[in-house]
Parts: structure tokens; sequence; C-alpha cells
């Protein structure tokens, strides 16, 4: 061969090599620029594609004025179908807040999670191509949410009201038909992070309508509040005239609650 | 010479703003009415930029002394208040009043503690309860203005009565709504009304303490007396009552739209970004105070809404 030939069959290999190789596409740079991100995304997503994509908005405070309850809501419904979503928290000492699998539902939840100390609140959430699309927000805050003693033993009968549920369903609106459910237990949702408080929290939630489909079904984890919150958007059976909640804690503890519908005829009040 | 020292006080005084340096209140007591001086705050929240000055302490002088009404933030703010007084007055202070349990209205008190410190008693059993986490968290929002401060309760508890120091007839108003416990202070001979935490005036109240439909109602008490000078606790001190308009419009106008949004369905976080109608834009601190707000009084609302279901 030629030197110019040569030359000539480096540079062809140099312009195909890109192409042949299918090289993986380059990873994209967390725009919260959170310390913990690449353990992180290791952890939770290993080699599965992720993108920081503005359609997965949260909603959360500036700053966090109650450190133990901080309110944040996510939505991945202009995503179209979602098969799973996460929150996450970087910075806290146990970063995943809840898996929620909204499998009859809008892919939106809200809830009230603690927080030790200032930190990334994110939502990922899968579409059925197995990407995770990723928004989140920074929420500043004096922190301490995971290491303050929890208000419920104060109360000296608190063991009699774990699995208490308050709740309240909302007529169908919008386009899609789906309706809001607001549900909260009471439980003290022990993270394990205070000396002689064992871990002890919900760890299983489900939805279901009247016909036994599962609606929504959430994983639950240690950062979530105590007496936790939920607010979620379903999509049950039309002649459904309520939902059933159930549960279960780190200990066996079960939660078991009928939800009415009111606005469906003769729906139990 | 001359030049040369002024270069030195130039430079020591670029110097000390930018590094830790001494820090000052710089604090004027501005003449309001007869007898009666107010030291104005900013309309902020604590920051270290302003050392947590933020609220509108006052003194009155009286043939029977100087009634001095909230210490300030921290210590230092306290001994420049006494500081401040001396440049007005020789009179020796006869009592402070401190009007609730908030950590600017009473952490100034370690530089009157040789005088009786008087607050209503909820304010004082609620300052011995949260007191020293309300001070750790000043630490934490305006750092070394907060050196040396301490938490000291008030002495001596007082009800609702007129009391006369010299020519002057203070009547104390008990009232609750901003706090469990809100002292307001009425002088009767200059028509001066020191607020305490229920009037707030052209800065978005805060609700870390609050019970709505309880403050409307002490707003209410408020409204009748013969003010002509109304200084409220936190920004633009007036000379007409509008500051009490403008505290319950912005207080009926939260209360309601949560309780509707509420009703509505809205979860926690999605009220946090609502819009603020036009009117509140002379709010200082607006947006901010109303996420506090949101934080304050969306879970108990949310709690008396939710029926049990099992």
């Amino acid at each position: 061969m030629t030197p110019r030939l040569l030359a000539t069959a480096v540079i062809a290999a140099a312009l195909a090599g890109p192409a042949l190789a299918a090289e993986p596409a380059q990873e994209p740079l967390d725009p919260l620029g959170s310390v913990m991100w690449d353990v992180l995304r290791a952890d939770l997503f290993g080699k599965a594609p992720i993108v920081f994509d503005e359609r997965v908005t949260v909603s959360a405070p500036d700053n966090a004025e109650n450190a133990t309850a901080v309110p944040v809501s996510a939505d991945a419904s202009a995503l179209g179908v979602v098969e799973e979503m996460v929150l996450i928290t970087d910075l806290n000492p146990f970063p995943v807040v809840l898996r929620y699998h909204p499998v009859a539902a809008k892919p939106v939840i809200g809830t009230r999670i603690r927080v030790q100390q200032a930190t990334p609140v994110r939502a990922a959430a899968r579409t059925p191509d197995g990407v995770w699309h990723i928004g989140g927000k920074v929420v500043d805050a004096a922190g301490g949410g995971c290491t303050a003693p929890p208000v419920t033993y104060a109360a000296p009968d608190w063991a009699d009201h774990v699995g208490e549920v308050q709740a309240r369903a909302w007529a169908p609106t919008g386009e899609d038909k789906t309706s809001r459910v607001r549900f909260r237990v009471r439980h003290p949702m022990d993270n394990g992070l205070i000396a002689g408080i064992p871990a002890y929290f919900i760890e299983k939630l489900s939805l279901r309508d009247a016909d036994g489909k599962e609606l929504a079904r959430l994983e639950t984890l240690e950062p979530l509040s105590e007496n936790p919150v939920f607010t979620l958007d379903v999509k049950p059976g039309a002649s459904s005239r309520a939902l059933t909640l159930t549960g279960r804690d780190t200990q066996g503890g079960e939660i078991e609650a009928v939800i009415s519908l009111p606005w469906v005829q003769g729906a139990v009040q | 010479m001359r030049a040369l020292l002024a270069f030195v006080v130039v430079l020591f005084g670029t110097i000390s703003t930018q590094a830790a340096g001494p820090l000052t209140y710089n604090l004027k007591p501005v003449p309001i009415a007869p007898d009666t001086y107010v030291f104005e705050g900013t309309r902020e929240h604590f920051h270290r930029s302003n050392g947590g000055n933020i609220l509108n302490p006052g003194f009155i002088v009286t043939d029977d002394g100087v009634i001095v009404i909230q210490t300030g933030p921290s210590r230092r703010f306290g001994e420049e208040m006494r500081a401040a007084i001396k440049t007005v007055t020789d009179k020796p202070i006869r009592k402070v009043f401190i009007s609730n349990l908030h950590p600017d209205y009473w952490l100034g008190n370690q530089a009157f503690a040789d005088v009786p410190i008087a607050a209503l008693p909820g304010t004082i059993e609620g300052i011995k309860a949260e007191g020293k986490g309300m001070t750790e968290n000043m630490y934490r929002m305006v750092g070394d203005w907060m050196r040396g401060t301490e938490p000291v309760a008030p002495t001596e508890p007082v009800y609702g009565s007129t009391v006369v120091y010299g020519s002057h007839r203070l009547r104390l108003i008990p009232l609750e709504g901003h706090t469990a416990a809100d002292l307001a202070i009425f002088d009767e001979t200059t028509g001066v009304l020191f607020a305490g935490g229920v009037v707030f005036s052209d800065r978005t109240p805060t609700t870390p303490h609050a019970d709505v439909p309880k403050w409307l109602k002490a707003l209410d008490e408020l409204e009748p007396l013969g003010v002509t000078v109304l200084v409220p606790n936190h920004g633009r001190i007036r000379t007409d009552k509008a500051a009490i308009a403008q505290t319950r419009d912005w207080l009926g106008w939260l209360h309601r739209t949560l309780h509707d949004r509420m009703e509505a369905g809205a979860d926690m976080a999605e009220v946090l970004n609502l819009p603020i109608p036009e009117r509140f834009d002379s709010l200082g601190v607006l947006r901010e105070e109303y996420q506090r707000s949101v934080a304050h009084l969306w879970p108990a609302m949310e709690q008396a809404a939710l029926p049990r279901v099992n």
C-alpha cells in the first residue's frame, strides 16, 4: 500500500468509526449539579438510558419551612404513558422516597417528605421504551427532618391509632376523567435513624376499584413524613362506588380502608 | 497627616464591611409622637445582611422612667438600643414590655436584665418552651450578629389592664391569633398604638403560630381605638389604620383561598405557586411568606377536611 492509500484508508476508518462502533450516547449532565448524582444514577437506573426532561415537573417550596413535612408533588403526565415513577432526595440518608406504579392512574403524585438538609428533590418517570425522564428542583432547608423525634409517641394511646385512614375522593374532571383521591394514614413512619427507635414504616400501598382492578401501587420508604398523606389521580371502572386501599408496614401491620366515590349513584356514604 | 488618617479610615471601613468586622445595627430613634420613639426595621426576612433587624421596637419617655417595647433580635441589638435610648434621655429604664414569643421581640432581653421584663403569661410560657430552639435558628439565619445572645425569658406576667407611668396612660390589650398570646399597647395619652404581632404594614404577615379566625377577631378589637400613630410590629409606621385593613385583607384572602383550593382537591405542593392578587404586590417578602403560611396552615385544614374511612 502506498503511503497515500494508507492515509486514505486511515481517514476512511476514522470517519466510519463512530457509526460502526455505535458508541453510547453522552451521559447527560445533571442540571442541579448534585454531588450524589453519579452514585444515585448508577444505583437506581443501572445502565438504563436517562434524560433530564422539563416535562417532568416537581412542585416543592424553595425553602422547607418544616423539614419533617415538606410538600412535594410530581407530574409526568406530559410524557403520556408512564409505567413507574421514583421520587428521589439526593442528600437524604435514604435517598429514595417512594416508587409509584400508576397502573390506571395519571403519573401524578403528591405527598410530604422529611429532609435532613438542603437537597435536590427529583422525580424520575419511566416510559414504555425504558427511558427514565427526570425533573426536579433544589429545596433549601435548615434540615434535621429525618432525625427529629416523632410526634406520634407523645400520645400514650398511639398504638391504637396506627393504620387509621382519613380519605376523600373528588368527582372526575379534565379530559382524561381521572378522579382525585387523597388519603392520610396514621403511622409513625420511623426511619431507623433515631437511637432506640427501630425502623417501622409503611412499605406497600395499593388502590383498587370495586371490580378488584388495581389502579395504583406504591412502594413507600424512609423519607416519607409521619402520618403520610398521598394525592393520586386514578381511573376507576365506571360502576365503582368505592375504592379499596390496602397496605402493609414493615412489621406486618395491615392497612385497609374503603374510600367512597359519592358522585356514583348509590355510593356508600 | 489628616489625609493619611482619612485614608486609613476609608481603608479600614472597606475591610470591615467585607470581612466579618465590627457589626452594627446603626440604630436611630425616630420620634413619632410626644415622648415616643421607634427604631424602624427593614421589611425583609431574617438575613445575614440585616442582622435580624426587621422589627419596629420603640420606647416612651415618661416622668416615671422609660418604657421599652420589644428588645429586638439579638443581644447586640438590645445593647445598641439601650445606648441609643441614652442619647435621648438620662431617665432610667422603668419597664420592658414584650408583645409575643417570636425571637425578634425579645432576644435583646440580656441588655435589660436589670429591669422588670413584662409579657402575657402565654408569651412567657411559649418562650420557656420554644425559646432555645428559636435562638438556635436565629444563629443559623443571621450568623455572627447573634454572638453572645442567650434566651432570657420575661420576668413579670401582665394581664389586660391600664397602667400609668408619669403622664402616660397605657392600655395593655391581650389578644391572640398571631400567636397564642399577643400584647398590644395603646397609649391613651398620645394615641400611639404599638400593635404587637397582630398588625403588619406593607409586609406580608407571618403565621408560624397563627390561628387565623382568632387573629381576625383581634383586628376587630383594635379597629375602634382612637389611633393617631400605628406602629405595626413589622413594616411602615402610619398615621391611619390602613395597616389593620391591609392585614385583615391578606389574612382573609389567604384563609379563604387555601380553604377553597382544599375543597376543590388541590394538593399542598400544588398551591405553593398559586397566583397572588396584584393588590398585595406592596407587601414585602410576599411569595416567601405565602409559601411559609401554606406550611403552617394547610396540614390542619386538610386534616379537618378528610373524613375517617376505616
